[in-house]
């Protein structure tokens, strides 16, 4: 296991602790277009974290145009540049798979006041 | 060039290659070897390099005595590969995984399958089954045999239910990954057989690139 480690560590980004269930993120992706990179934002709520070390994974949700959209990101990928918090969420649930089944309104998850000290 | 280790199987992963897709890899625990015997064209009739792997403590005598020719403390595995000729090892020398592969080399992996007991034919072979209800009563036995008078036997080599896996299994042409020296590591894309711990042969690829 520990040899299983020690190859991983090369490529492992850090801790993304920081990211819960049930916040809303600004997912950066690195898209190549040619020879062009450029910056690719995907924004939504994180319904849930899967796997450890370098295959941890996020599933990220929003509905665009009256469609639910979900991506799976691997957090440790080099094509991810940043993932960035926009407001905690307040959920009791590790998976927010019950958010698949509601529309509008209803898809929103409450938001928790982080205080000074908790940060 | 025939390149040779031993080692031990510490699992899979996934690792992220340079376009930032993630391709799974097999960890590989790999030497130090140490040369045991030089087999030469004059002596033996074949050229060929014996090599010791893994600490081995309680050794028997006949086993001690392979080593102590050499010098070499007991190790529990012994293995011959062939060499090229004018390829020598000394007796005795330790024998590296980065002496051996670098990054981008194939090679083919040997080990012993898991054990899957006494399976029917549909695991062990791909059979399809009949019909599970409405009275069919061919559930997932084996069939037809074969013809009848004629031949009127059954051909050798039918497949039938019987032993799975626990056998040796050779997989060819994993690409190297990654090569670690310092801490003895082969990384190989894809899988290997047997189980965790379990003892691998790896070798150049036969059909490689």
């Amino acid at each position: 296991m520990d040899l299983i480690k020690a190859v991983e560590q090369s490529q492992l980004k850090g801790d993304f602790d920081y990211i819960e269930i049930g916040d809303r993120v600004n997912v950066h992706l690195r898209i190549t277009e040619g020879a062009r990179e450029r910056i690719q934002i995907f924004e939504g709520t994180v319904i849930a974290r899967k796997g450890t070390g370098l295959s941890e994974t996020i599933t990220v949700r929003r509905v665009s145009y009256g469609v639910g959209v979900e991506r799976v990101f691997p957090l440790h990928s080099p094509k991810i540049a940043e993932v960035e918090v926009l407001r905690k969420g307040k959920v009791r649930r590790a998976k927010l798979y019950y958010l698949r089944g509601r529309v509008g309104k209803r898809t929103r998850v409450k938001e928790r006041l982080v205080s000074k000290k908790e940060d | 060039m025939a390149k040779f280790m031993l080692g031990r199987k510490a699992g899979m992963t996934q690792l992220f290659d340079e376009d930032g897709i993630s391709i799974p890899v097999t960890v590989i625990a790999c030497g130090p070897l140490k040369v045991i015997q030089n087999k030469t064209v004059e002596k033996d009739g074949y050229v060929a390099t014996r090599v010791g792997y893994e600490n081995y403590k309680k050794a028997s005598r006949p086993h001690n005595g392979q080593f102590s020719k050499v010098e070499v403390a007991p190790m529990r595995y012994i293995r011959e590969f062939t060499a090229d000729e004018g390829v020598e090892y000394e007796a005795g020398q330790e024998v590296n995984v980065a002496d051996m592969f670098s990054e981008g080399d194939f090679v083919d992996i040997s080990g012993v399958s898991k054990g899957k007991g006494f399976q029917g034919s549909i695991k062990r072979h791909g059979m399809s089954r009949g019909p599970m209800a409405h009275g069919s009563k061919y559930h997932r036995s084996s069939g037809s045999m074969g013809s009848s008078a004629t031949p009127g036997k059954v051909f050798k080599g039918k497949k039938l239910p019987g032993q799975m896996g626990n056998e040796r299994v050779t997989v060819q042409n994993l690409k190297v990954v990654q090569v670690d020296g310092e801490r003895h590591i082969l990384v190989v894309r894809g899988s290997v057989p047997g189980p965790k711990r379990g003892l691998l042969e790896i070798k150049t690829s036969v059909k490689g690139k």
